[in-house]
């Protein structure tokens, strides 16, 4: 769709002491798109991430960044270039209410006094422009909240500082089927708002759901990156777990058995 | 799974009284119980101890609770931004102590003026508090095992100031004025007529201003209601206060509102203020609620937890100048015994957990009246020491009980 990636990597290398769990990872995400990174246990999936929001230092490779390279060396830069990650554990305080939550760390304050009627309708304009329509009340305490509720929560609350792009751990794993159906529309949403989605998922059937491209790791190498309209189920099966599937992925003499 | 689609924006409901009522029973019934328990305590104690001893409700027993409760309640409302963040400050107690001896010392041996021993005592206590802090968040020692150890040291730090036990008076009329003097009645009433308009006033102009920005408001009715409360429990108060409480009035005269009560009702407006309008108090409760979050939110958690321990010593040490300023003098005791449980207790008994995340500076003053009840009711009732102990450590447990039990059903009914 959009000829240049918001988000692009090239040629990146991670190592942990001996271990190199990233070798030559070339990955993009593109504006308006949800892009399914998909792996094996142990792929490199996490790590990548990490080395995408700032948590991890990369070795080698370049990080590029709305057509311009950058240096993402903490968590803090990575949010102020529009990069923010959902964590699988969401990182939610139960004691305090969506709007509290979702500005936790970045308040709005007048003065010494914090600004609640600002914030309130921030959160509330966030929240509509996501159309989410399942929470009774945004004063409600998280504590109250279901699962799906409390995935769409650390959602919004990344969205809202106008972020260009959102990386999801894992989002509906812990998920019932209805709340797993809510919170793949609120991804597919955020895509159509015209954010770059980065979606890790176990889950094919969520993967074909929502997303416009997939790119699937192999034992830390990038095996392919394709349109998702272009493979089937199987293709990416075998992707995940060999590596190549015909003509996609990685060429034998290169490394598989790395 | 409270999924339930409704079609409009997602803002709070439209208020109704019916609505509060509802939401309210809601949140008691899921656990959520508040400062509930320690009201219902506070009457039952209240009507029990009126029925079986009448002296009980007249205006110098009121008096009496007032200023007997004062020190403790103070010293709870600091423990309560320690208990916020699920940690505890065991040292508290003798900490209190502690700064009463520098303030006796500077005040009595050094013949300092009151403004500078207060200073002394005050400063002092935010350095306890500092340390403690420090060794706490950037050390990593349980806040168990370093107030502890205070608590032991602070005892022998205690001894010495007052020079191995002897007892050293306090002759500054200022001191002796907070405990032991009262306002006049008309500044009495003027005091309460003012703070009921500003209450009135802050609620109206919020709720005033939130409606014309197209947000949830408070209803004219629940503000109606909540000044009428403290509007009716303070002209009362203040009524009641501004009886002659003398034996023999032409001798002396004795009423008004003792100079106390303002003082705490001072810090109670502050800390409350802190932790509900600033963004500090917001990353009080994240920190509590959940130290990983709060991090990754941003949020020094290190200067949160020093913070915290800061305001709890330094309340410790208004606590120690009211107790200096009620016994008149400071020994080896002050801030001992049973100073530190007590204030603990008040802190739980009004509604504090004990597991962080949850609580109110309002809690320390409702807990400390339950803890003030118990023990000049007993009093009253001619009982010893020992059975009041049994007695508060019972209520201590129950109270404890009760936020345990809480959390419990409110888990099951998922609001925590």
């Amino acid at each position: 769709m959009s000829p240049q990636p918001v988000l692009e990597i090239r040629g990146l290398d991670k190592s942990f002491g001996p271990v190199q769990v990233l070798h030559d990872v070339a990955f993009s995400a593109f504006a308006g798109e949800v892009t399914a990174l998909v792996g094996d246990n142990g792929a490199g999936k996490s790590t990548l991430v990490k080395c995408l929001g700032g948590i991890h230092s990369i070795d080698a490779g370049e990080y590029i960044f709305d057509g311009k390279p950058v240096h993402v060396a903490s968590p803090r830069e990575a949010a102020e270039l529009g990069i923010e990650i959902v964590y699988q554990d969401l990182a939610l305080c139960d004691n305090l209410d969506i709007v509290q939550n979702m500005f936790l760390g970045r308040e709005k304050k007048s003065g010494l006094v914090l600004d609640e009627a600002t914030m309130e309708e921030m959160a509330a304009k966030t929240l509509d422009g996501l159309s989410v329509r399942t929470v009774k009340s945004i004063r409600q305490l998280v504590s109250s909240l279901s699962g799906g509720q409390r995935q769409t929560v650390a959602i919004a609350k990344a969205v809202l500082w106008n972020s260009k792009v959102v990386i999801l751990d894992e989002p509906t794993a812990a998920l019932g089927v209805a709340q797993t159906a809510q919170v793949l529309e609120l991804v597919r949403r955020l895509a159509d708002n015209g954010l770059s989605v980065i979606l890790i998922s176990h889950n094919l059937n969520d993967v074909f759901a929502v997303s416009d491209r997939i790119a699937a790791l192999y034992l830390g190498r990038m095996a392919a990156q394709v349109k998702t309209a272009d493979v089937t189920h199987s293709q990416v099966v075998e992707l995940i777990t060999s590596g190549r599937s015909g003509e996609l992925g990685l060429k034998n003499a290169n490394g598989v058995t790395a | 799974m409270s999924t339930t689609t409704i079609p409009e924006k997602p803002v709070a409901q439209a208020p109704t009284i019916g609505g509060n009522v509802r939401g309210y029973l809601e949140r008691v019934r899921g656990g959520d119980m508040g400062a509930l328990p320690a009201v219902f305590g506070l009457v039952v104690l209240c009507t029990a101890f009126a029925i079986l001893r009448p002296v009980f409700l007249s205006s110098i027993n009121f008096a009496n609770l007032l200023t007997q409760g004062a020190a403790i309640s103070v010293i709870a409302m600091g423990l309560v931004f320690v208990l916020l963040l699920g940690e505890i400050d065991l040292s508290a107690g003798f900490t209190s102590g502690v700064c009463a001896a520098v303030l006796a010392v500077t005040l009595t041996n050094n013949g300092q003026p009151w403004y500078i021993a207060v200073v002394a005592a005050i400063v002092t206590g935010v350095v306890i508090g500092a340390s403690l802090g420090v060794l706490v968040a950037k050390l990593g020692i349980p806040s168990f095992v370093v107030t502890l150890a205070a608590f032991l040291a602070f005892q022998g730090l205690l001894l010495i100031l007052v020079n191995e036990g002897t007892n050293i008076a306090i002759r500054d009329q200022t001191i002796i004025a907070i405990e032991n003097k009262n306002l006049p009645p008309t500044l009495g009433w003027a005091l309460y007529i003012g703070c009921v308009a500003i209450y009135a006033a802050v609620q109206i102009v919020r709720s005033g201003r939130r409606a014309r920005r197209g947000l949830v408001a408070d209803p004219a009715t629940v503000i109606a209601f909540r000044v009428g409360l403290i509007a009716v429990l303070g002209g009362l108060a203040v009524y009641a206060l501004n009886l002659e409480r003398s034996r023999n009035a032409l001798l002396v005269s004795l009423k008004g509102v003792p100079i106390v009560v303002p003082i705490v009702l001072a810090l109670l407006i502050l800390w409350t203020f802190v932790l509900r309008r600033t963004a500090f108090g917001r990353h009080v409760y994240a920190v509590g609620g959940n130290a990983e979050a709060a991090r990754r939110a941003g949020i020094s958690v290190d200067r949160i937890r020093i913070s915290a321990f800061v305001i709890c010593s330094g309340m410790a040490s208004v606590g120690g100048i009211i107790a200096a300023s009620q016994a008149s003098s400071v020994d080896p005791n002050t801030g001992g015994s049973d100073v530190l449980l007590f204030a603990v207790g008040a802190a739980v008994i009004g509604g504090t957990s004990l597991f962080g995340g949850k609580g109110r500076v309002l809690d320390a003053i409702l807990g400390g009246a339950v803890v003030a009840v118990i023990n000049n009711g007993m009093g009253l009732m001619g009982y010893s020491a020992s059975v009041k102990y049994i007695v508060t450590g019972s209520v201590l447990l129950l109270a404890a009980g009760v936020d345990a039990l809480s959390r419990k059903r409110a888990a099951a009914s998922g609001l925590r």
